[in-house]
């Protein structure tokens, strides 16, 4: 974020536009202005005011009664308990209804031990201006009744905010905003020249850059004799403004320069200093209590600023407060250095320090502003404070290539669509501080050493355009071309697309949840990998990549239940990880049922079908996403057994033969329910999309010619007893190998056990469609199909004819 | 000769007097049963002289037939009030109501829809759809994106880390649905258009952000295309999908590592009470960001800069979701609370289709 106010701007810029088209045009050249704060509209109900009389408050011996005098009207009385309020002094009054930013609250009419209070006279506390509520504001006896305090004080500027972008170094200055609105166009930017302080004796203090990869280049001067104090109230302001609180003369010296010229400088107090200045890695062990108070352990990762006692500064960063300048401090040592930005990047996310000068040298500073910029900073220091300067002493060399881009002048044309004539470009281009050479179609483009984001053409196309506007940039039609209309989606897009509206269609609904889950519960459907653990989770109960979908969709259905909404039915298609590799990602189509969330009708009814959720309604949910998916449904085993969150004896999973496993379905483990803290009872299928076996792709959308049998086809019943251990699976099997071309199907209508029926076994009833194929069959010939569908049942499952 | 006419008249008022199916079966067998009155009277015709027999034969045949007719309308009857009796027996309370359909119950979730939405407006104007997985190298998800090592850039997104390899390299979960960028421009060969829909993940939690969300990244990468077309494709964009006739929209520059010019575009809306309406009042809100893929990420790829160039951009598909029908609050898009999938959600059938609309 940077904050500055109009009048700071207007220092830099002379500007005759409103600040509503001031802030239209930075968010147009892509300074977006966050927020405007606009003080005179804040301040407004606080006029200057003259107590006219102040009794003592009869019920109170600490408040008077005044009468105030706000230039309008009648005197208005107040309530106040303020030690210096007294009749004939000037101050700063408040009516009833107006909001008072100090205590975040809108004043009211009030009664004060018997005594109404029309209104308030406010101390600096209350208007925010420090933290000073002793007394109430006393003004001059000059002061005009009536009028604005805040215009009076000079406090209504407005304080415009800009979401920065972090290429634009140049912009962490006031002087760089205003260089960038003068060349859109909106005022003339004032850029004079800084003046070099004549120093009067060498610098005493000698600098040694012992690592000189973290630090290029280093400034430093003496000012002896200075006579520091609180900074002037032009200077308060400026940094009260942008919510930096001035502390004294020196320091509000070098936090004016960073955000008037994007540049942090360091004042040490000479008298602190032992010896000569060594910039250097610190040494693991080392500690520096900085200016924040707080004391931080450095390693040689961090580049520090050290004289003969120690360390004393955290390079870039913080200063240490050891060495801090206070209103004691005679002799400064003003410093001005290059930082490697990289460095002050890790450090700072290291020691965990975000300071506006961190902000500025991670982002990169103008390196040709650093002994301008100590100049400056001399000057400011001699003006407020006086003293003799020193001569400047540097270390290493600040020079830095300057880049010059080779620029067809079709770039533009190229990358944005836009026709600029060059005259337009190159004045652009100069304005921020580029210089053009040549004419043609070929320029040269120099680039300034504040703008060190530009490397290339594409960059000094975004300048021209940006500065032009976006605007002008022509909505171009981009013609499909003619590449065939053919699908889009991949096939796992397709399979994913059709699973989610077959589910839909089956009365589940769609759920997005975390593709995160608790360590225990990722442990618990067989993930848990450590690979698969985030180093940072959010919270600790979205720590692992999920393994399934289930324990997600089993929380949320348990929070629907737990808010009244006990029959719900759910489905996610999502991503599931079985590693981390990309192979190892897979899509799970995952639904689940709760209670009586039949896929025929969910919740009670008078048509009363069948209770609670089943193993059936998962196995029926999990087929009709597979074969929507384009899964071949004839080919699709089911074979007994989950894996160990299902109920091992009502669960299955889906095959095409041992080694493809699409997917399980049945009831959830009673434990895998309480270790989800869920109640049943509860359902679920999961099925890997990816696993379906890819269809052959055809020449020809023309489908199959249809075989019609001219013949009538036969249906014929068997019950046959078998072990309970049969599964129908293999019945059914069986009886359909007896004539693989005869027999159009089968079908078990019945299952049943008990009366009648031996105990460990059970009737299974079946009923299977012969298909005449080339002429009608005589009686004999169904008989003796009938017998051999009979022997082969009995021969595979050990079934008989039920008698 | 008997006297069939008087004979006719009997059986006609014994049949009309028949009260049920037996006793109009006992007039039937009086007439016409072995031993009845009109089976006796045909018995006599073998009797009879042939002249005779000519004379008779017609009248007792008729009379037959008659009382037949006589007997099979009286049946009817019965049937008819036997039936018509049943039916007043079997009567429904038809205000019983039914099962909802299940179509009519479940629903897609609105990114679900929403993705399908964006996948048909995209698909008319020539991209295919790629995809990759959340999991990715800092090589994809920022570096070859030209996101400087160290750079402030890359705080600008709060990233989730894996612990560190043996190597000491570190995985992530993407921050960006970019690196799908990358990852196709290293597969393919241009012209390339496609978009990229999916699941990215940011270390942030509030109203608007959540640990996880949903975006779609657009690119396209060929020998001309430049920001006079993106600006055209994401305005026709945003007409269709919002489905108005007309959207202002502003293009503001702005920075991201991966392209050069950046963008950010706000399309201009009047909010009023939650309701959003696009192309009035003067709200301008901020829907994605684009630009000119940079050349360092073209270069990065295997692309020559100079010969090839593109844009891309990315949404937030939650984001424009919210916007187009109504939601106030991100995080309910993944609490999975049925009363909310219900009134957001989509029913299975509401396919979007550019001719069928979108939405409707």
């Amino acid at each position: 974020m940077m904050k500055f106010t109009l009048a700071w701007l207007k220092e830099h810029l002379d500007t005759d536009h409103s600040l509503g088209e001031l802030a239209d045009k930075l968010t147009m050249i892509g300074l977006e202005v966050e927020r405007i704060e606009d003080k005179a509209k804040l301040y407004a109900p606080f006029v200057i005011a003259r107590v006219a009389d102040a009794k003592q408050h009869p019920n109170a011996d600490r408040l008077r009664v005044c009468m105030v005098d706000t230039g309008s009207g009648d005197p208005i009385q107040v309530v106040c308990g303020a030690p210096n309020a007294r009749a004939g002094m000037k101050g700063v009054f408040v009516p009833p209804g107006a909001y008072i930013p100090g205590k975040d609250m809108t004043l009211q009419v009030g009664t004060i031990r018997g005594v109404e209070s029309r209104g308030m006279l406010v101390s600096e506390f209350e208007l925010q201006l420090s933290d000073d509520h002793e007394g109430i504001i006393e003004l001059p006896d000059d002061a005009p009744v009536g009028k604005s305090f805040a215009h009076y004080a000079g406090i209504d500027d407005p304080v415009i905010e800009i979401n920065l972008t972090p290429n634009r170094s140049d912009c962490t200055a006031v002087h760089g905003i205003a260089r960038d609105l003068s060349a859109a166009d909106m005022g003339v930017f004032k850029d004079s020249a800084i003046q070099a302080v004549r120093g009067e004796f060498p610098c005493p203090v000698a600098v040694k850059i012992e690592a000189p990869e973290l630090c290029p280049a280093f400034a430093l001067r003496l000012i002896r004799g200075v006579k520091n104090g609180p900074s002037p109230d032009w200077l308060q302001r400026r940094l009260t403004a942008i919510g930096l609180r001035p502390i004294n003369a020196l320091v509000d010296v070098t936090n004016f320069i960073t955000y008037d010229r994007g540049r942090p400088l360091h004042v040490f107090d000479a008298a602190k200093v032992r010896g000569n200045l060594t910039v250097r890695r610190a040494r693991a062990g080392e500690t520096l209590t900085a200016l924040d108070g707080k004391t931080y352990a450095l390693d040689d990762m961090v580049c520090v600023i050290a004289d003969e006692a120690g360390v004393e500064s955290l390079s870039g960063i913080m200063g240490g407060e050891p060495t801090g300048c206070s209103e004691a401090t005679t002799d400064v040592l003003i410093e001005s250095a290059l930082w490697e930005p990289k460095n002050i990047s890790q450090s700072g996310r290291k020691l965990g320090i975000n300071s506006d000068a961190r902000y500025r040298f991670e982002r990169g500073v103008d390196p040709a502003f650093m002994l301008p910029a100590l100049e400056l900073a001399s000057q400011m220091v001699l003006d407020l404070c006086g003293g003799t300067p020193s001569q400047n002493t540097v270390a290493g060399s600040a020079e830095a290539p300057e880049p010059v881009i080779d620029f067809p002048v079709s770039e533009l044309k190229r990358l944005a669509g836009l026709t600029v004539p060059l005259p337009e470009m190159r004045r652009v281009l100069e304005r921020l501080g580029f210089f053009v050479a040549g004419q043609g179609e070929r320029v040269k483009v120099a680039v300034p050493s504040w703008r060190p984001d530009v490397q290339g053409k594409a960059d000094v196309v975004e300048e021209v355009v940006r500065i032009v506007g976006v605007d002008h940039v022509p909505l171009t039609p981009f013609d499909r071309g003619e590449a065939p209309r053919k699908p889009v989606l991949t096939p796992i897009q397709t399979r994913t697309r059709k699973a989610k509206r077959a589910l839909a269609a089956r009365d589940l609904i769609e759920a997005v949840t975390w593709s995160f889950v608790p360590h225990r519960q990722a442990e618990l459907f067989g993930g848990g990998k450590s690979e698969l653990v985030l180093a940072n989770p959010i919270a600790a109960e979205l720590s692992d990549m999920r393994p399934s979908l289930i324990p997600g969709l089993v929380a949320a259905a348990q929070r629907n239940a737990d808010r009244g909404f006990a029959d719900v039915a759910l489905f996610e298609v999502g991503q599931v990880f079985c590693g981390d590799a990309p192979g190892d990602q897979f899509t799970a189509a995952t639904g689940i049922r709760r209670a009586l969330a039949k896929p025929n009708g969910i919740g009670r009814h008078w048509q009363k079908r069948d209770g609670a959720v089943d193993a059936f309604d998962a196995k029926a949910d999990a087929l009709a996403a597979l074969v929507a998916a384009g899964a071949p449904a004839s080919a699709l085993q089911i074979a007994s057994g989950a894996p160990g969150w299902f109920h091992p004896g009502r669960s299955g999973t889906i095959q095409i033969g041992p080694q493809n496993v699409l997917g399980h379905f049945g009831e959830l483990h009673p434990r895998t329910l309480e270790a989800l803290d869920a109640d049943g009872p509860l359902v679920a299928f999961e099925v890997i999309l990816e696993r379906i076996p890819e269809q052959k792709k055809k020449p020809t959308r023309a489908k199959a010619a249809l075989d019609l049998s001219p013949f009538q086809p036969v249906e014929r019943d068997f019950a046959f007893v078998v072990e309970q251990s049969v599964k129908a699976a293999d019945l059914v099997r069986a009886a359909q190998g007896a004539d693989r071309k005869l027999i159009a199907g089968v079908t078990v209508f019945d299952v049943y056990e008990g009366k009648g029926i031996e105990p460990g076994k059970k009737s299974i009833a079946i009923a299977v469609t012969i298909q005449p194929r080339d002429r009608t069959m005589t009686d004999a010939e169904i008989e003796a199909l009938a017998a051999k569908i009979v022997g082969e049942v009995g021969k595979r499952t050990g079934g008989v004819l039920r008698g | 000769m008997p006297d069939t006419a008087q004979l006719e008249l009997e059986l006609l008022r014994d049949i009309a007097a028949a009260r049920d199916e037996a006793s109009l079966e006992a007039v039937r067998v009086a007439a016409l049963g072995k031993n009845g009155s009109i089976t006796a009277l045909l018995k006599t015709l073998g009797t009879l002289q042939p002249e005779e027999r000519k004379a008779q034969g017609p009248s007792i045949n008729g009379l037959k037939d008659r009382v037949n007719a006589a007997l099979a309308a009286r049946r009817d009857e019965f049937k008819s009030a036997t039936l018509e009796a049943r039916l007043n027996t079997e009567g429904v309370d038809v205000t019983l109501p039914v099962r909802e359909t299940a179509a009519e119950i479940g629903r897609v979730h609105p990114i679900t829809q929403v993705i399908d939405e964006l996948t048909t407006i995209f698909a008319d104007m020539g991209f295919a759809v790629a995809e990759g997985p959340d999991i990715e190298t800092d090589d994809y998800n920022f570096t070859k994106l030209n996101f400087p090592q160290d750079h402030p850039a890359r705080e600008m997104q709060d990233t989730f880390f894996f612990n560190p390899k043996p190597d000491g390299s570190r995985l992530l979960l993407r921050t960006h649905t970019s690196p799908v960028q990358v990852r196709t421009m290293l597969s393919q060969k241009p012209p390339i258009r496609v978009i990229c829909p999916g699941r990215t993940y940011r270390c942030d939690s509030d109203q608007t952000h959540t640990p996880m969300f949903h975006q779609v990244e657009g690119v396209v990468i060929d020998k001309g295309s430049h920001l006079g077309h993106l600006k055209w494709i994401l305005a026709e964009f945003c007409k269709a999908f919002f489905e108005v006739d007309h959207v202002n929209m502003r293009f503001r520059p702005s920075f991201f590592p991966f392209t050069e010019p950046s963008l950010e575009v706000d399309i201009q809306c009047r909010r009023d009470k939650g309701e959003i309406r696009f192309g009035e009042g003067d709200d301008w809100l901020e829907i994605l960001g684009c630009g000119m893929v940079h050349p360092n990420v073209l270069k990065n790829c295997g692309l020559d800069p100079d010969a090839y160039q593109g844009f891309a951009w990315g949404m937030g598909i939650d984001r424009i979701a919210m916007l187009k029908y109504g939601m106030a609050d991100l995080r309910a898009f993944f609490e999975a609370d049925v009363r909310w999938l219900s009134h957001y959600g989509f029913r299975p059938l509401d396919l979007p289709t550019l001719a069928g609309g979108l939405s409707s």
